[in-house]
Order: structure tokens, then sequence, then C-alpha cells
């Protein structure tokens, strides 16, 4: 029986780690991949990185951040952030991520989905929406509608319809990222989540909002989410990956352990 | 040189670390994620398309991520398909990982493509499953060891495994080798399925060791140092 995975998310500014909250503003946090093989070694299952970088030197230094991620972390990554192509991804790929991540570029030109689905199969093709609680309308009949540009701009896009064309065009997994909770450590958008997993024959990971470990246990049962992605309850230190995941254990969910760190008994 | 050539196999052991793994390169996947993790056990590997780099190789990774007729092809154009088939046959350990592990079987259903051969058997599309179970089969999950269970009669590859484990999962096809017999684990997807198997030099996982943290670096770490029995 499939796990459900515990999923980090380190925003990466200029090759240095940053943390958002609801979207306004950021403040750096440390080394991205000092961090990122801190969680691996601790159990955790999977990392999504956000290129939050805007120049285009930046971008460059995400891909050494890629790199060297590469060489450390033996679990799945993904890599998103201002991507808008297949061979966008592809350099991502090609750097050592396991899977490419849509948010923005989907919106704008939905054929990219189909582009990196046929490249690198649809199992490393990730679409993140950032979504937005509205009054339903003609447009937005589910009230969930599709934000991109850090949540700036709305999209008259609905968040449910989104998610089913996205599997039609090729996405393999879908981050549900709720733009109202994002930040808040108040729980997660378990009524958001629930929509587009019901919605969809693919993997829903939940985002924004997760404060406590029962946040994690409510989204995960209640949203019929497959992964949930947690940032500050880790990077801020008021949790750490083995509490999250002895708690969800302990709730009767599939939970991958957290074996010891590999050492080689190899003769020097 | 001789099949079950144990002397030479032996030699190998005291000198592992100057042997030389070939990783196969057929584009079909990211060959560099593998060989990070092998470095991160210490062991030295190239990454090469050359038939000779896996007929004369110590030891050969069969890695891969793709559709089984569009690796095939590449196989069969670079000629590395005959060099898999030697390598195989003059006693060279390999790991086949993933689409590396369904092609040493003899057919997929995957385009209906004909594989390598090494070992008989199929590889079967996921029948369809309740929707809560996915296809393709992707995240962490558990493995069980097959048949005797005492660590005397564990293959080489799982010694030391826990009982309680996970590996990294990505796929929409199955391998069914014909022998039942050399299933050495078993998975759980909707339906039970062969998630390794080995015969003689061949070891083959379904999931991926390179990413499946500590416990896939320890698989790789023991492949290093396997000797097939004669």
């Amino acid at each position: 029986m499939l796990t459900k995975r515990v999923i980090s998310c380190l925003d990466v500014r200029d090759g240095k780690l940053a943390k958002s909250i609801q979207f306004q503003g950021t403040i750096d946090i440390g080394d991205p991949v000092e961090k990122a093989r801190e969680y691996y070694e601790a159990g955790l299952d999977e990392l999504v990185f956000y290129d939050i970088t805007a120049s285009h030197e930046g971008r460059g230094i995400m891909l050494e951040v890629v790199r060297r991620v590469a060489e450390q972390v033996f679990i799945p990554f993904s890599v998103g952030g201002g991507l808008k192509s297949a061979s966008d991804g592809g350099r991502v790929i090609e750097a050592g991520a396991e899977k490419v991540n849509y948010n923005s570029g989907a919106v704008e030109r939905p054929e990219v989905l189909s582009e990196a689905a046929r490249a690198f199969g649809v199992q490393a093709v990730v679409l993140s929406m950032d979504v937005l609680r509205t009054t339903p309308t003609l447009q937005v009949p589910s009230g969930f509608e599709v934000v991109t540009h850090g949540g700036r701009q709305r999209r008259g896009l609905d968040a449910i319809e989104w998610a089913r064309q996205a599997e039609q065009l090729g996405a393999g997994e879908i981050v549900v990222n709720s733009i109202d909770a994002d930040g808040t450590r108040q729980g997660y958008d378990v009524e958001l989540t629930r929509q587009i997993a019901d919605a969809v024959s693919l993997p829903v990971i939940a985002s924004g909002g997760g404060g406590t470990c029962e946040h994690l246990r409510e989204v995960l049962q209640q949203g019929h989410a497959d992964a949930a992605l947690v940032a500050s309850m880790l990077h801020y230190g008021s949790h750490t990956v083995a509490e999250i995941k002895s708690y969800l254990s302990q709730q009767g969910l599939a939970i991958r352990s957290s074996p010891p760190a590999f050492v080689s008994t190899r003769a020097k | 040189m001789a099949r079950n050539g144990c002397g030479l196999v032996r030699q190998r052991r005291e000198t592992y670390h100057q042997a030389v793994i070939t990783i196969v390169d057929y584009d079909a996947g990211n060959p560099t994620s593998v060989q990070r993790a092998l470095s991160a056990v210490g062991a030295a590997s190239r990454i090469s398309a050359d038939p000779d780099h896996v007929l004369h190789a110590d030891r050969v990774i069969f890695p891969g991520v793709g559709h089984a007729q569009s690796a095939m092809a590449v196989l069969e154009e670079r000629g590395l398909d005959q060099a898999l088939r030697e390598a195989f046959a003059r006693g060279t350990p390999i790991l086949g990982v993933c689409v590396g592990a369904q092609l040493s079987l003899t057919r997929s259903e995957e385009g209906d493509t004909a594989c390598l051969g090494l070992v008989p058997g199929l590889v079967r599309r996921f029948p369809p499953l309740p929707s809560e179970l996915k296809v393709p089969h992707m995240g962490w999950n558990r493995i069980e060891l097959s048949g005797l269970s005492g660590p005397e009669h564990r293959h080489p590859l799982f010694q030391g495994l826990p009982e309680q484990n996970e590996f990294y999962f990505v796929h929409s096809y199955y391998l069914e080798p014909s022998d039942p017999e050399c299933v050495l684990a078993t998975s759980v997807h909707g339906l039970r399925f062969a998630a390794a198997f080995a015969c003689a030099n061949l070891a083959a996982v379904q999931f991926h060791p390179e990413k499946s943290g500590p416990l896939g670096l320890a698989l790789l770490d023991r492949f290093t140092r396997w000797s097939p029995t004669c």
C-alpha cells in the first residue's frame, strides 16, 4: 500500500532559502541545499523547490542548487518557478530533479503540460495551482479561482475545471495551494483539496496553511490528499519530520518509516 | 571467459574499489541519478552508450524510465541489446532498475514490445483499479521478501533489510517473471506484483534504489559487492 507523503517546500531566491507569508514579502532563512539534506536525513519523503528569483542570473544559480541537492539527497524532488516550456523543464531534469513543476506558465499556455509529458513522461509533470476563494460566478462556479504571479493576478479560471483539464493535457500530479490559507498556519483548505482530489484521478498534494500535525491528518483523510506540503512548521523549527510522521502513523495513516542514514562499510 | 568463474569473481571482490561499473546510457531517464547514488556509497562508475563498455565492465547497471518500445529501439540502434545479452551470458553482475528491469524480461505489453529476454517473463499493464488506487503507481511502498525468511536464505541484495521498509516506485507496468521461484520481493498496489527478482547474475528491481533514501543506497552498495553464486 502506498504511503501518504510528507513533502516540504523550499522557496529559493538567488540561491538562498526564503519563506513567503501570504505571498507578501519574503525573508531569507538559510541555505536550501543544507536544509534539503537535513530534511532528507530526518526522513522526509519528497521535496519541492520553487525558484522565486526574478533575474536571469538567478536561474543559473538555481540549476546549481538543483545539482548540489541531487548529489546529496536521494529522494525524489521537483523544481518549479517561472517554467514556461518543456526545454525549461528539461534543464532542471538534467540538473537532477525528478519532476518539473508548472504554475503560471501552464495557465498562460496549457499545451506546455502536454509537451512536457511527451518529453519526460506524465510521472514527471506536476501542475501547481494557486487558488483563491471567491464568490461563485458563471466563470468560476465552484468559487475557487486560479490566480497567478504569486496571487496578484486573478485568471477567471475555475480551479476544479483547471485540474480536470490539466489531467487531460498530461499532468501527472497536482499541487493545490490555497492562497487564503498560505502562511496562516491555521490549517489546509480541506474543502478545496477534496473537491480537486475527487475531480481527478491524479495524486493531489495539499499546500498552504499547515500549522499542526492534526492539520496534516485532516487534509490527508478528510481532504483525500495523497500528500501534504509543509513549510513553516519545519522551517521555523516548531515541528520535526519525525514528530509529524509519528503522529500521522499513530492516527492510522500509512506513513513511510524513517530509516537511519546510510553508513558505508566499505574499506577506505 | 567462463560463466560461473568463481576465481574471477573472488578476485574482483578484492579489488572492487577499482572495478568498473558501467551505467547503460540509452536516452531513457537520467543515468546521472544512479551515478550520484553510487558515488554516495563510494563506488566509481561511468555512464556509457558504448557496447564495449558494457561487455568489459565488471558490473553493469541497466537503469531507465520511459516507454519500453522506444527504449528497446535505442538499445538496438546502439548495439547495446547484444552487449547486454553477452554480458549476462558471461556472468557479469547486472542490476536492472525500473524500465531496465522490465526490458530484461521477454515481452512487454507497453507497445507490445519484444524485450531482451535475459529471463523469461512478461511486463504487464496494471488493470483498472479502484479509484483511490492510481496508475502510475507512484510513491513509497513497502516490499515483502519472498520465500524463506531466515537471513541465511536471503538474497545478498536484501541482507539486513528491515521488515518495515519502503522504496520509491514510479511505474504503470509491472514485472511478471515466468518462474515464481526467482521473485525476491513483492509489493501490493491493487494486486501483488514482483518488486524484485533475480536469476543467476541478473538482479532486477522495479523501484528506484537511487531515489529510495538510505535503504536504496544500501541496496546499491550491496550490489557493488555482490558475487553471484556459482
